[in-house]
């Protein structure tokens, strides 16, 4: 029994693996192909089934004057807005869900559940009945095809993702310690950034990991909200895929992309194992 | 000087939280508040450091109106139930902290922290995070906080009952002895708490409190031998004094079917219906005793308590032995007498064993 158990865990496990570690390794070789080794036959191994070219990353670089496609500005357009959107986000969203999780707000019949709801709502829209608004809103405020109106956007779409993590993670730092931190000395401004930020850390790595996970992989917006002056890198990335597919500069592009969040997917995960609340907060 | 309260009420729903409490607390002495959960322990003690504000009455210290003055201006120092410190501090900065919030001397606060860890003795502890600590080693750590802060009012809101057995009745010894050595003169110390045995180990000035009343108020001893009126009763032993409604005539006291001589501080009393109150202690197994069926037998410890029944009413009895019974089976008890207690019908106290009475 405990070895077919044993025995079923590794072939999940392995297969699992494989799953997604092949199309990375199949990316990895194709970005290393050129023409003919994509389009004649099947080729797996480098010097052997074809001889590797940089040409496919050569591309990314290139101006578009010599024939490339350069994503180079695309790609730092795409860090400042994900960056700066999930950093605000995040200040704002925490602050928000500090309230929202320590006083009680009363307006009519709307309570703090309700704000908090109201929060997630903006996420439970398809972004398409979002993006007529959008475009009107930034063209009347002369924002559209710009970085500043891309980051306005995306702080709409990524700050309920970071409220409601928050809100979900103070909910559960146990009020007593904000009112120990009162009766120690601290003014409620002290008590919030002494000690209930520090004792957040955990909470709010997971919200700043999603909010720039779905800061850097939207298209739809940066694709509706720019044109000429400001691209993106998935709307770049994708208008590589022209009448003829280079799918060795596609796979180098692809590669580039993910590349920034299997950085923050390893940074976040040792922090997410080292910082835990319990036995503190029983 | 003092810490004085008058008439304080605090209603953040439809019921009551506190309910006209009045107190005068002094310098130097050891108050406990007792009362059963939700009796408005915690309201009364957060009201004192400033966590809530009173609707009505007011709260004044060293003559000072208390209300207008903030949480973290106020000095006090307070130990919650469960165990509450400072997570991403280690033991020596979780009990610096107060300290440096106050600005005071780097030489003070080494001295003050030193002084405090040895009274909870946790002296090498400095270093360790707070999650490597047992439940009983944070609770001294967030003693050790309130205590260095050298607070003028320190609050203790029931804090032994997240601890096993055990551990409460090491840490409740040592409680003792911190608050006899620890304390300067002019502290004033709140201790809240459900449990009668750590009031009367205390042995401070208790007030008992019920669903945001204040019941009764005098020193442990009082409280013990001579309860206001039966709810006090109840909440003053552990388990609860059992209650016979019965009558007095002439010659005997009667309840259930049963008839007892008059004890003597019986006396003096009126012939009619009354509430007798018994300790569970004072009910003895007695083989020409009286027939009661079992309802419950539960073993605790070295004790055994019986719940038994008779017609209507309902007692516990606790036996100071091991002993095995079967639910069903029928018991014979003797009542002693003389420890009885006469309430009124209304539940004022009448008789006491031990004198008092309160009309």
């Amino acid at each position: 029994m405990s070895k077919l158990y044993t025995f079923l865990k590794y072939f999940f496990i392995t297969f699992w693996t494989v799953f997604v570690v092949a199309p990375f390794l199949w990316a990895v070789s194709t970005s290393f192909k050129d023409f003919q080794s994509v389009n004649s036959k099947v080729t797996y191994i480098p010097w052997l089934d074809f001889e590797p070219t940089l040409e496919g990353w050569r591309v990314l670089i290139k101006s578009p004057a010599k024939g490339g496609v350069d994503i180079v500005e695309p790609y730092f357009n795409s860090i400042f807005v994900t960056c700066t959107a999930s950093l605000i986000s995040i200040v704002l969203g925490t602050l928000a869900a500090y309230a929202l999780s320590r006083f009680t707000f009363k307006a009519g019949f709307v309570r703090n559940n309700d704000i908090t709801f109201f929060f997630i709502s903006q996420r439970i829209m398809p972004p398409i009945v979002l993006s007529i608004p959008f475009f009107i809103f930034l063209s009347t405020i002369g924002l559209l095809d710009s970085l500043l109106g891309l980051v306005v956007v995306y702080i709409v779409l990524l700050m309920p993702i970071a409220v409601w993590i928050m809100v979900d993670f103070f909910n559960r730092v146990p009020k007593e310690l904000d009112e120990t931190a009162l009766i120690d000395g601290c003014n409620p401004y002290q008590a919030f950034y002494k000690v209930v930020l520090p004792n957040s850390i955990p909470g709010l790595i997971v919200a700043g990991m999603f909010c720039i996970i779905f800061g850097w992989i939207d298209f739809f917006f940066a694709f509706i909200l720019t044109f000429t002056e400001v691209q993106l890198l998935p709307v770049k990335v994708v208008a590589l895929n022209s009448s003829i597919t280079p799918w060795w500069s596609l796979s180098a592009s692809a590669l580039v992309s993910v590349a920034p969040l299997i950085i923050v997917a390893f940074i976040v995960e040792r922090y997410l194992s080292k910082g835990n609340l319990s036995g503190a907060l029983k | 000087m003092n810490l004085i309260g008058e008439k304080i009420s605090y209603k953040p729903d439809e019921q009551f939280h506190l309910n006209d409490v009045s107190f005068n607390f002094k310098k130097g002495n050891l108050y406990t508040i007792l009362g059963r959960t939700l009796s408005g322990k915690t309201t009364l003690l957060k009201t004192i450091a400033g966590l809530l504000n009173p609707d009505q009455g007011s709260i004044s210290f060293e003559e000072k109106d208390f209300i207008k003055i903030p949480v973290w201006e106020r000095n006090v120092a307070m130990v919650y139930q469960q165990f509450i410190n400072y997570p991403h501090l280690n033991v020596y900065e979780n009990i610096t902290f107060p300290l440096e919030q106050r600005k005071l001397s780097p030489e003070q606060i080494k001295k003050d922290v030193d002084e405090a860890l040895k009274t909870v003795g946790l002296v090498g502890f400095e270093n360790r995070k707070i999650q490597e600590l047992s439940g009983g080693q944070q609770q001294r750590v967030a003693l050790a906080r309130s205590l260095a802060k050298k607070a003028k009012i320190l609050l203790l809101d029931e804090p032994l009952v997240n601890l096993d057995y055990k551990l409460r009745e090491q840490l409740r010894e040592e409680f003792k002895r911190i608050f006899s050595e620890g304390l300067s003169q002019d502290t004033i110390l709140i201790y809240s708490t459900t449990d009668p045995q750590e009031v009367m180990e205390l042995n401070g000035e208790v007030i008992v409190l019920d669903e945001g009343k204040v019941l009764q108020k005098g020193p442990a001893k009082e409280i013990f031998e001579n309860p206001s009126n039966l709810k006090v009763a109840e909440i003053s032993n552990d388990p609860p004094m059992n209650v016979l409604e019965g009558s007095k005539n002439s010659k005997n006291l009667n309840f259930e079917n049963i008839s007892l001589e008059i004890p003597n501080h019986f006396k003096n009393l009126e012939d009619r219906d009354y509430n007798f109150g018994i300790r569970a202690s004072e009910i003895k197994l007695d083989e020409n005793g009286e027939e009661f069926e079992i309802e419950l037998a539960e073993i605790s410890g070295s004790e055994t308590l019986l719940h038994l029944k008779r017609g209507n009413s309902k007692i516990i009895a606790l036996i100071e032995e091991v002993m095995n019974f079967k639910i069903h089976d029928k018991v014979k008890i003797n009542f002693n007498a003389n420890k009885f207690y006469a309430f009124s019908e209304d539940e004022k106290l009448v008789s006491s064993p031990y004198g008092g009475t309160n009309g």
